[in-house]
């Protein structure tokens, strides 16, 4: 398979504008000025490239939506927040390509005419931000940034933003209010950032790795790219694989690659670590529910699941999960479900911004009751508390952070329900050792049916 | 009050008051607040706060409500290390409790206490996008990966040692 985003990531020095330039880096900031910014909308939309963030929705259609009005500026800002548990892929990028973000971004700030774009990168990489506040200080002394960029009379300014800590910071509203100097509580919405955004102007957010697939769409065109991947799954993805996996990083896949291959290939993840079996995986970040290995191979019609859009969100939550934002967590057999469930509870506790009831009371809830749980003094009544906790929460906040909080509880009981139960009537036998319900590995029936 | 801020820092917070629109100058709270914390030995307290507001023309509750929303600013006093440990699940699933375990005893604290020496603070945090690396803690600007037992006396090592020699 063509890498179309890490085909460079291992020549030696390709951090460095000399390098980058001269494997051909630049290239596609060269032809963007050659041509009107509708005409790269358009290339974009041709594409069929979906935003790397987690929603996955088309990013040339959104970039459509960008109001206009006469003597107002536009903003493109780059969402590298990246907190997604399970999710780190943007800060692979930036790390080792500094310069494949920065390209993306001019040729995107034409297309969108804006003319000070802003990468919102969460605090703690610190030493990224430096990195990448060396690539921009490199371009603008090649005169790919400043005033008048290579002569075409468009001005492009960069500018890093160090964020403080704060997974919320990743929605895009609350990403805009943490870059106005505030706290990071989400909007409402509408009137939505494309109409009102940073500081009252229309503004386009998109993720790191959206904005870098902009360059192999604009350097081979956005047809070519279209080619790639399968239906709705145009292009190339990158994968963060983790877990009790051999090979833990980042891959970049064709999305036609069956889930099968990417964890027992040697390309990819190479298997369970230690011999072991596969129990479980959450495929797309610690928001998306998590599949039992049956389920999570082939379809709940007996189709191979394959690493894309629609074949992972295939079945719905009842059988499916999502692509999500490609953070991809393998657990084997002796992995306890109700542990790892605990843990991503108390991240959606730790991280609600507070401002909706159900969510800032829904979350403490739920880490409650499963430490409740994990701690061997839950009662069987408590699983339906959980159930319904998780219910109230979804669809009644002002922000997705609540459904990303309920869905892993959701999943977890549907699909484990025996493993909670477990550990309610193993009072003692649970403090002392992990549970790990193998069977989940084998061939089952469809046990999902809550 | 006195001016804690060197020239250089404040020409820093010019520099980064000029990266946002005009008017807007409040978008730099959070880099000033992360270059405050770094001059105030790694913490916030209520005057370096009302400094910060000061420069950055601003009310004090702006400045604190911003200071207490975000989990990198230390309102209270940390060691002059301090192990931001990671316990989300994809940490959890390679042993991060362990570690964490590990350097309560070794180091004689629990999470959020500092050693006597004040050399030390433990803490745990939520994912820091470092998964396929883990365990995993943050020290200081890096991140210290594929932490073991052994890794994690031979970073405690290195403390000890660059702390004497900065003395
Ligand atoms: C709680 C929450 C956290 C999010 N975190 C991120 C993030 O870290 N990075 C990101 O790119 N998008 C994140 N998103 C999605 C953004 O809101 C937004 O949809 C995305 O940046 C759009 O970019 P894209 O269209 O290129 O994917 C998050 C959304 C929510 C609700
Ligand atoms: S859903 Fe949660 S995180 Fe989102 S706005 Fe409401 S309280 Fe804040
Ligand atoms: S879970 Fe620890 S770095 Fe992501």
């Amino acid at each position: 398979m063509k890498k179309l985003l890490l085909d460079k990531v291992n020549v030696p020095g390709i951090k460095t504008f000399e390098v980058y330039r001269r494997e051909g880096g630049y290239r596609s900031v060269e032809k963007a000025l050659t041509m009107s910014p509708d005409a790269i909308v358009e290339e974009v939309k041709k594409s069929g490239l979906r935003g790397r963030g987690g929603a996955g929705f088309p990013t040339g259609l959104k970039w459509s939506f960008l109001a206009k009005p006469e003597g107002v500026p536009r903003y493109l800002v780059v969402n590298a927040d990246e907190s997604e548990p399970g999710t780190f892929k943007d800060r692979y990028l930036m790390e080792f390509l500094p310069h494949l973000l920065i390209e993306g971004i001019i040729c995107s700030s034409f297309a969108l005419g804006s003319n000070v774009s802003y990468i919102y990168i969460r605090g703690e990489y610190d030493w990224v931000s430096d990195i990448l506040d060396t690539a921009i200080g490199e371009a603008r002394q090649h005169g790919f940034l400043g005033k008048n960029i290579l002569g075409s009379g468009f001005d492009c300014e960069i500018y890093t933003h160090r964020g403080a800590g704060a997974y919320i910071c990743g929605e895009e509203t609350a990403l805009l209010e943490s870059l106005e100097g505030k706290r990071g509580l989400p909007r409402i919405k509408p009137p939505f950032p494309a109409i009102k955004g940073a500081w009252g102007c229309p503004t386009v957010v998109n993720n790191v790795e959206t904005i870098c697939a902009v360059v192999p769409i604009m350097n081979d065109g956005g047809e070519a790219y279209s080619k790639i991947g399968i239906g709705k799954s145009t292009g190339t993805k990158l994968i963060s694989a983790c877990g009790n996996i051999n090979k833990p990083g980042v891959y970049e896949i064709d999305m036609t690659v069956s889930v099968e291959d990417f964890i027992y290939s040697d390309e990819y993840c190479g298997g369970i670590a230690n011999g072991k079996r596969l129990k479980a995986c959450i495929p797309g970040g610690s928001s998306v529910p998590i599949l039992p290995a049956n389920l999570l191979l082939k379809t709940a019609k007996g189709e191979k699941r394959l690493m894309n859009y629609e074949s992972l969100s295939d079945g719905g939550f009842i059988t499916g999960s999502m692509m999500g934002s490609g953070g991809f967590e393998v657990l084997d057999e002796d992995q306890c479900i109700v542990r790892h469930t605990l843990t991503l509870a108390r991240f959606y506790h730790h991280e609600s911004c507070g401002q909706c009831s159900p969510c800032r009371e829904g979350t403490g809830w739920l880490d409650k009751i499963l430490t409740t749980i994990e701690n061997g003094k839950g009662q069987m009544k408590d699983i339906d508390l959980l159930w319904d906790v998780q219910k109230n929460i979804e669809g009644n906040t002002i922000c997705p952070l609540g459904d990303a909080a309920a869905w892993p509880v959701a999943a977890a009981i549907r699909h484990f329900r025996d493993e909670f139960e477990w550990h309610i009537t193993n009072r003692e036998e649970c403090l002392v050792r992990n549970f790990g319900l193998a069977h989940y590995a084998d061939e089952l029936k469809i046990a999902a049916t809550t | 009050m006195s001016i804690p801020f060197s020239q250089e820092k404040l020409n820093r917070i010019n520099e980064l008051k000029s990266r946002y629109p005009a008017g807007k100058s409040k978008s730099a709270l959070l880099p000033v607040l992360h270059l405050a914390q770094q001059v105030n030995g790694g913490w916030l307290d209520v005057a370096v706060m009302d400094y910060v507001a000061q420069l950055m023309e601003l009310k004090p509750i702006e400045v604190y409500e911003v200071a207490t929303f975000y989990s990198m600013y230390n309102l209270k006093p940390v060691g002059k290390y301090v192990f931001e440990v990671c316990h989300t699940g994809p940490c959890m699933v390679k042993g991060s409790d362990e570690i964490i375990n590990y350097i309560k005893q070794k180091l004689n604290i629990g999470v959020n206490e500092t050693t006597a020496d004040g050399l030390f603070t433990l803490k745990t945090v939520e994912c820091l996008g470092a998964c396929g690396y883990a365990p995993m803690m943050q020290l200081g600007k890096i991140y210290r990966e594929h932490l073991t037992k052994e890794r994690v006396d031979e970073i405690i090592e290195e403390c000890r040692n660059n702390s004497a020699i900065n003395n």
